[in-house]
C-alpha cells in the first residue's frame, strides 16, 4: 500500500514539483517556536475566506440579483431552500467574523512589529487584502436589496460624488444609471461573485508566498534566521510548520467554531450588529430611514467620514469626511517606514508605545461605538477629538518610537 | 502583554452572549413569546389569517411551512387558507396594493420578517395602543407609532381605549369595553405576536436544536484536538 503510494507520488513529482512544495510550505518551513494567541487568527482568517466562498456559490445558486426579486429571493433562501437559512447565516456571520479576525490579525502586526523590515511587502499586500475585503463586504451588503442595503449604498456612492471635478461622472459611472438602481445592483453583485474573490485569492497566494519567503515575525520581534544550527542550517528557534502548527492551528479553529457558531445557531444577527433590523424591511426607494448606520466593521470609519462639520482650507466639510476616512483606512499602509523604534515587539518598546497603541485602540472602540449612534453635538465632538487621537498615533510615531525608552532584545527566543 | 491576551479572549468568547437593547421613543411591553409552544402559534395564525392577511401579506411564507407548528395540510387548508389558495401557495394579501393605497394612503407593509425588523416588544405594544382620536383621517390613532395609518383592526375585541395627558405623562384609558377582558386580549395579542415572530423565521426551533448538537460536536473535537496537539508538541521546549 505504501509502495504504491510512493511511486505514485513519485510520479507526480516527475510532472509537478509537489514533495518540493510540500517541503518548503508546510513540513519544512520553519515558523518560531514562541507563537502565542495572537498567531491563530492568519489561518482563521484563511477559514473563514473558504467558508465564504463555499457557502457564497450556494446563495448564488437561488439568489436574485434584481430590485424586484433580491429581497424575497433572499427570504426565499431563507425559508424554502433546504437548509438554505444555514447557509446564509454562515454567509453573514462569515462576513462579519472576517473583519474580527483580520482585525485581530492586523492588530498581532501592530503589536510585535510585523511589519517592519523585512517584511514590508507582506504588510501592503495584506493592506491590499483588507481593502479587497471591505470593497467585498460592501458589495455584498447591497444585494439583499433591504433599506440599510439601499441607503447604506447611497451614503457610500454620494462619497464618489464628493470627489472634486470627476465626482458626478465617477458616480454615474459607478452605478451605470443616475441614481442607485437595478443597474448597480446587478454590476455590484458581478463584482461580489467574480471580480472581487478572484483579486482576494490571488492577493492571500501573494501574501502566503512573501510570507514564506521572509519567514514569520514572532512575539519576540527577532529574526530566528540570524541563528542556524550550523550543520543543519536550521534556525535553532523554529520547528516545521507541520505537523507542529497544524495541530495547533486545529486547537485554534475549534475554539474560534464555538464563537461562530455560537452566533450562527443561538445569536445570528448579533443584536442588530451583524445583521441589521432595518435590512429586514426591503428597500424603499421614496423613504430615507432617520437612522443610517453601516455594518459594525465600518463604523469607525465612518465617524470620521462624519467628524468634519466645517469648511476649511477652501475644502467642503463633506470633501474632508472623505479624505479622513480614506485616510484613515490607507495610513496603515506607511506603518513600515513611520515606526523608528530600534526594536520591533511591543515587549522591548518603552512606555511612550504602549501609552500610544492603548489610545489608539481606545479611539478605534469609540468612534467604532459612535458611528452606530445618530450624530449629537456632543457625539460629534467626541468623534472629531477621537479622530484627531486616532492619526496622532500614526502622524506622531517617527517622533515618539524614536525617543522611547527601549529594553534590549534577546538573542534567543524567550519562552 | 499577557493582560491584553486575556480580555482579548474574554471579549471574543462573551461576544455571542451580548444582547442589546432595542431604541424607542416610549417603554415598550415585553412581549409573551415562546416559539416552541405551538398552541400559542396555532391561535395566532388563525387570528392572524382573520384579521391581518386581509390587508397584509405574508407573501415569503407558504401555508404547508405550517406544518412546523403540528398542522397537518389537510388542518391547514381547514384554518388558515380561505382565499381558495393551494396549500404550497405564499401567503398573500386578499387586497390588491393599488386599492389599498386608495383607502390607506399606503401600501400595508408585507408582515413576513415584521418582527424581525420591528422587533416582538414593539408589535405587542403597538397593537395594544390604538386610541380614538378624531384629529386623524380613520379616528384613530396609536401610542407608539404617531399617526399610523392602520385603523384599529381588533377594537371589537378590545374595545375603545382614549387617551389621557396629565403633564408629560400620557396613558390609555378603556372608554367602551370589548368582547375580551384586558387579560383575553392580552393573551390575543400575546399570541398573534408569538406567531409574528415564529413568522419571522420559521426554522427558529430547528436552528437551536441543530445549534446544540453543533455545539457538542465540537466539545468532543476540542478535547481531541487539544490532546493531539499536546501530544505533538511534547518534544518541543
Amino acid at each position: 500500500m505504501s509502495n504504491l503510494f510512493n511511486s505514485m507520488i513519485e510520479w507526480i513529482d516527475k510532472r509537478f514539483p509537489l514533495t518540493s512544495n510540500w517541503k518548503a510550505h508546510l513540513s519544512e518551513y520553519y515558523a518560531p517556536k514562541n507563537f502565542n494567541f495572537w498567531y491563530f487568527f492568519g489561518s482563521l482568517a484563511l477559514l473563514v475566506l473558504v467558508n465564504q466562498l463555499i457557502t457564497g456559490i450556494f446563495l448564488t445558486m437561488n439568489y436574485k440579483p434584481d430590485a424586484s426579486q433580491a429581497f424575497a429571493s433572499v427570504e426565499y433562501i431563507m425559508r424554502d431552500v433546504d437548509y438554505g437559512w444555514l447557509i446564509r447565516y454562515m454567509h453573514s456571520t462569515g462576513a462579519s467574523m472576517f473583519f474580527v479576525v483580520v482585525y485581530l490579525h492586523m492588530f498581532r502586526g501592530m503589536l510585535y512589529g510585523s511589519y517592519r523590515k523585512p517584511r514590508e511587502l507582506l504588510w501592503l499586500v495584506g493592506m491590499c487584502i483588507f481593502f479587497v475585503l471591505m470593497a467585498l463586504a460592501f458589495t455584498g451588503y447591497i444585494l439583499p436589496w433591504g433599506q440599510m442595503s439601499y441607503w447604506g449604498a447611497q451614503v457610500i456612492v454620494s462619497m464618489f460624488g464628493a470627489i472634486p471635478v470627476i465626482g458626478d461622472t465617477l458616480q454615474q459611472w459607478l452605478l451605470g444609471d443616475f441614481t442607485l438602481s437595478d443597474a448597480a445592483l446587478n454590476r455590484f453583485f458581478a463584482y461580489h461573485v467574480v471580480t472581487l474573490p478572484l483579486v482576494l485569492l490571488v492577493l492571500v497566494f501573494v501574501h502566503i508566498l512573501a510570507l514564506h519567503e521572509t519567514g514569520s515575525n514572532n512575539p519576540d520581534g527577532i529574526e530566528i534566521k540570524e541563528n542556524k544550527n550550523s550543520s543543519t542550517g536550521i534556525p535553532v528557534d523554529g520547528i516545521p510548520f507541520h505537523p507542529y502548527y497544524t495541530v495547533k492551528d486545529i486547537v485554534g479553529v475549534v475554539v474560534f467554531l464555538f464563537v461562530f457558531c455560537g452566533i450562527i445557531f443561538f445569536a445570528p444577527e448579533m443584536g442588530g450588529y451583524f445583521l441589521e433590523y432595518n435590512n429586514f424591511i426591503p428597500a424603499n426607494t421614496l423613504q430615507t430611514p432617520d437612522h443610517i448606520a453601516p455594518v459594525w466593521y465600518f463604523t469607525p470609519y465612518y465617524s470620521m467620514l462624519r467628524a468634519v462639520t466645517v469648511n476649511f482650507l477652501g475644502i467642503e466639510a463633506k470633501l474632508w469626511g472623505v479624505i479622513l476616512m480614506a485616510g484613515s483606512v490607507m495610513i496603515f499602509c506607511l506603518l513600515p517606514w513611520l515606526d523608528r523604534s530600534p526594536v520591533k515587539s511591543v515587549r522591548y518598546k518603552g512606555p511612550y508605545f504602549k501609552i500610544a497603541l492603548t489610545l489608539f485602540v481606545i479611539s478605534f472602540f469609540v468612534l467604532g461605538w459612535l458611528g452606530t449612534k445618530s450624530p449629537t453635538p456632543l457625539y460629534t465632538l467626541l468623534a472629531q477629538i477621537f479622530t484627531v487621537i486616532y492619526f496622532a498615533f500614526f502622524i506622531l510615531m517617527p517622533w515618539y518610537s524614536k525617543i522611547d525608552k527601549t529594553k534590549p532584545e534577546p538573542k534567543r527566543l524567550q519562552e | 502583554m499577557k493582560k491584553i491576551t486575556i480580555v482579548a479572549i474574554l471579549i471574543l468568547c462573551i461576544a455571542p452572549f451580548i444582547v442589546y437593547a432595542a431604541e424607542s421613543g416610549m417603554p415598550l411591553e415585553r412581549a409573551p413569546v415562546d416559539i416552541t409552544d405551538n398552541a400559542s402559534l396555532q391561535r395566532g395564525a388563525e387570528s392572524f389569517v382573520n384579521f391581518c392577511l386581509t390587508c397584509h401579506g405574508a407573501s415569503y411564507m407558504r401555508y404547508n411551512r405550517h406544518r412546523d407548528i403540528d398542522y397537518t395540510n389537510e388542518e391547514i387548508l381547514e384554518k388558515m387558507v380561505h382565499t381558495g389558495q393551494k396549500v404550497g401557495d405564499l401567503m398573500l394579501s386578499a387586497m390588491r396594493p393599488k386599492e389599498a393605497e386608495e383607502w390607506f394612503g399606503v401600501v400595508p407593509p408585507d408582515l413576513s420578517v415584521i418582527a424581525r425588523s420591528r422587533g416582538a416588544d414593539w408589535l405587542y405594544t403597538y397593537l395594544k395602543a390604538f386610541y380614538r382620536d378624531d384629529t386623524t383621517g380613520n379616528g384613530w390613532n396609536n401610542l407608539v407609532f404617531d399617526r399610523a395609518a392602520m385603523p384599529h383592526v381588533l377594537y371589537q375585541l378590545q374595545g375603545e381605549q382614549k387617551l389621557e395627558v396629565n403633564g408629560d405623562q400620557k396613558s390609555l384609558l378603556l372608554d367602551k369595553p370589548g368582547q375580551m377582558t384586558g387579560a383575553e386580549f392580552d393573551k390575543f395579542v400575546g399570541d398573534l405576536v408569538n406567531y409574528l415572530v415564529y413568522l419571522g423565521e420559521p426554522h427558529a426551533n430547528a436552528r437551536k436544536e441543530l445549534g446544540m448538537k453543533v455545539m457538542l460536536f465540537l466539545l468532543g473535537m476540542l478535547v481531541l484536538s487539544y490532546f493531539l496537539k499536546k501530544e505533538y508538541w511534547r518534544d518541543i521546549h
